[in-house]
């Protein structure tokens, strides 16, 4: 598994100099409240409907990142982000109103490492000075889409996922201050042969072992090298899966934190077997690890998001669920 | 004892589901659509009718029941006009249930809005 | 593998829960239903009564968002009543009321329902028509 040829080393490390991160009301209940920025009591934000809503989410972190980072919008070279919504209409949308240059992404729950990674190639090659990542994900749209009605009384499995309602930006340019994008993988689609939707954990986890084991082959690195080995939303099922599956391979993890996991307490906010959704990892990343990279309290961080590639129309026909991770190596300012 | 029976018939009714949702991978809608079916074919084997008589609501309350009521439904108008009642039976007993489902979709859906399960 | 991984359901909890909810529902039914045949309703008129009383009730609480509440602790015990089936029309009737009155709220009200709808009248149907032209009458009576 170990294809060190997949992991690329920008030819600068650019910087994340700014970064912002909006939770919704269960994110505000949980051990990262804190943390965040901006936390909105109420999911709405008043919005005629969930989707808008999500749109707001976007643009409120956007704005945030953009004051943190002292630019004005025309400054923005380039803007990648992607959400959950079908066509990407969150930020699609949001776009509609803030006016940057726009490329839309799509790699589910992967999407913010997915982004950061392209922002790292054309930073890291003096082609844009300001690139702007951004992710998100609403619970009741994520519902009212892809499950059921949000009034529909259905039981949640206990390895169903609890989609974030939260978003998270990056700013990442050539130059300047921040933790630095020194090394990047993209992932292989994998696929375990899952086929419970409510199941996604399992379903991502062999992604992640792959790429985590292409990264430090990569790199000639250990897992002991790193400060902490992240990943976006596998949750409690998957995470016991990473484990054991890089146990397989002979790589023991003992610094592994999985962002779903963080963002709630499992005992008390039930959420099933962790948190999810393409704004969980971009959130805690911008909560939680960037501002302790930046401070130094981390030197090191290898960071995956994992994304779930089906649809509602594979699913039902039968379809297997690939997954794919997409990692990314954060060092701190010193 | 009435109430004793409906209790006690109608939970274990829901104890089955609750056992093919934890145990088995059949979804929800499948365990819908399986009991309404099923309901159907006891009551067609003559096996419904008298967990009916015995639990009242506990048995005619879980879709079991609902399934009951179609296969009922078509007995009677087969009775009344032959083979044409296997057309008409069965939405002629669901009816107010169907219609009272939709009658209050409509209005709930005109008062209410989508709620935040946050 | 991914079974071991997998943390279990509370079986025992689970099944609790919806034998008293669901054997609840029921019981409100039978009050129900000894009410209206106080009144003087006909068996039948009765029975439909409480299906509509039910159905009403089950459309409150989901308008509330209460039953998804109770739901989330009942499981089967609130989707096998005839509430839960009302619970499956009207909440996506209200769901999705921001797709409009006709392609939203008409069209997904039987996103959930209209399977148990179609294969129900399907078996009536075929039960109709082995009765009608074989007169059998079940194994029991």
């Amino acid at each position: 598994m170990g294809n060190a040829k997949d992991t690329l080393i920008p030819g600068i490390s650019p910087v994340i100099r700014a970064w912002a991160s909006v939770g919704g009301k269960k994110e505000s209940e949980g051990p990262l409240a804190g943390e965040f920025d901006l936390l909105n009591g109420e999911n709405s934000l008043g919005q005629e409907s969930w989707e808008r809503a999500e749109c707001l989410f976007q643009q409120q972190c956007a704005e945030l990142c953009l004051k943190k980072a002292q630019l004005t919008p025309d400054q923005v070279s380039l803007a990648l982000g992607g959400d959950l919504q079908a066509q990407c209409t969150a930020t699609a949308y949001a776009m509609r109103t803030l006016g940057f240059p726009y490329a839309g992404l799509y790699g589910a729950c992967s999407t913010m490492t997915q982004g950061l990674a392209l922002a790292a190639c054309l930073a890291g090659s003096c082609l844009l000075p300001q690139v702007l990542v951004m992710t998100s994900s609403h619970f009741c749209a994520a519902e009212r889409e892809f499950r059921t009605p949000l009034g529909y009384g259905g039981q949640r499995t206990p390895t169903a996922q609890w989609t974030a309602t939260a978003a998270g930006a990056c700013l990442v340019s050539p130059q300047g201050k921040g933790p630095k994008i020194t090394a990047l993988t993209f992932g292989r689609v994998v696929d375990l042969e899952v086929t419970d939707i409510n199941n996604m954990g399992a379903a991502m986890a062999p992604a992640a072992a792959q790429t985590i084991l292409r990264h430090l082959a990569g790199r000639g690195a250990q897992p002991g090298d790193y400060d902490a080995i992240v990943t976006g939303d596998l949750g409690l099922v998957g995470t016991r899966l990473l484990l054991q599956l890089l146990e397989g391979q002979g790589v023991h993890l003992t610094n592994h934190r999985d962002c779903g996991l963080m963002l709630y307490d499992r005992q008390t906010q039930q959420v099933g077997a962790g948190g999810s959704g393409a704004g969980c990892s971009a959130a805690v990343l911008c909560a939680h690890f960037l501002p302790r990279l930046a401070a130094g309290e981390y030197r090191r961080v290898l960071f995956l998001s994992t994304g779930a590639l089906m649809s509602q129309t594979t699913y039902l026909q039968g379809e297997t669920i690939p997954g794919l991770a997409h990692a990314i190596e954060l060092e701190g300012c010193v | 004892m009435n109430y004793l029976w409906a209790f006690v018939i109608g939970g274990l009714i829901c104890v089955v589901g609750q056992l093919l949702i934890d145990l088995t991978p059949v979804t929800p809608a499948r365990i819908l659509v399986g009991y309404v079916v099923g309901g159907v074919v006891l009551s067609a084997l003559g096996w419904y009718g008298p967990l009916v008589e015995l639990a009242g609501a506990g048995a005619s309350v879980p879709l079991l029941g609902f399934g009951h009521l179609l296969a009922q439904g078509v007995i009677d108008a087969v009775e009344e006009m032959g083979w044409l009642g296997a057309f008409t039976g069965g939405f002629t007993a669901s009816g107010a249930g169907i219609c009272a489902s939709l009658l209050f979709g409509v209005f709930f859906s005109l008062l209410g809005k989508s709620r935040d399960q946050n | 593998m991914v079974k071991r991984a997998c943390p279990p359901s509370a079986l025992a909890t689970d099944c609790l829960w919806a034998f008293g909810v669901g054997g609840g529902i029921c019981t409100l039914g039978e009050g129900l239903r000894q009410l209206y045949l106080s009144l003087g309703w006909e068996k039948d008129a009765a029975g439909s009564l409480v299906s509509v009383t039910l159905i009403g009730l089950s459309g409150l609480l989901t308008c509330l968002g209460l039953y998804q509440k109770l739901a989330a602790k009942a499981g089967a015990g609130t989707l096998v009543p005839i509430t839960g089936f009302a619970n499956s029309v009207i909440s996506p009737a209200i769901e999705f009321k921001a797709e409009g009155l006709i392609t939203g709220v008409g069209a997904k009200m039987f996103i959930i329902a209209g399977p148990v709808i179609v294969y129900g009248l399907t078996a009536s149907w075929v039960w109709g028509m082995i009765y009608a032209f074989t007169g059998w009458t079940g194994m029991g009576g």
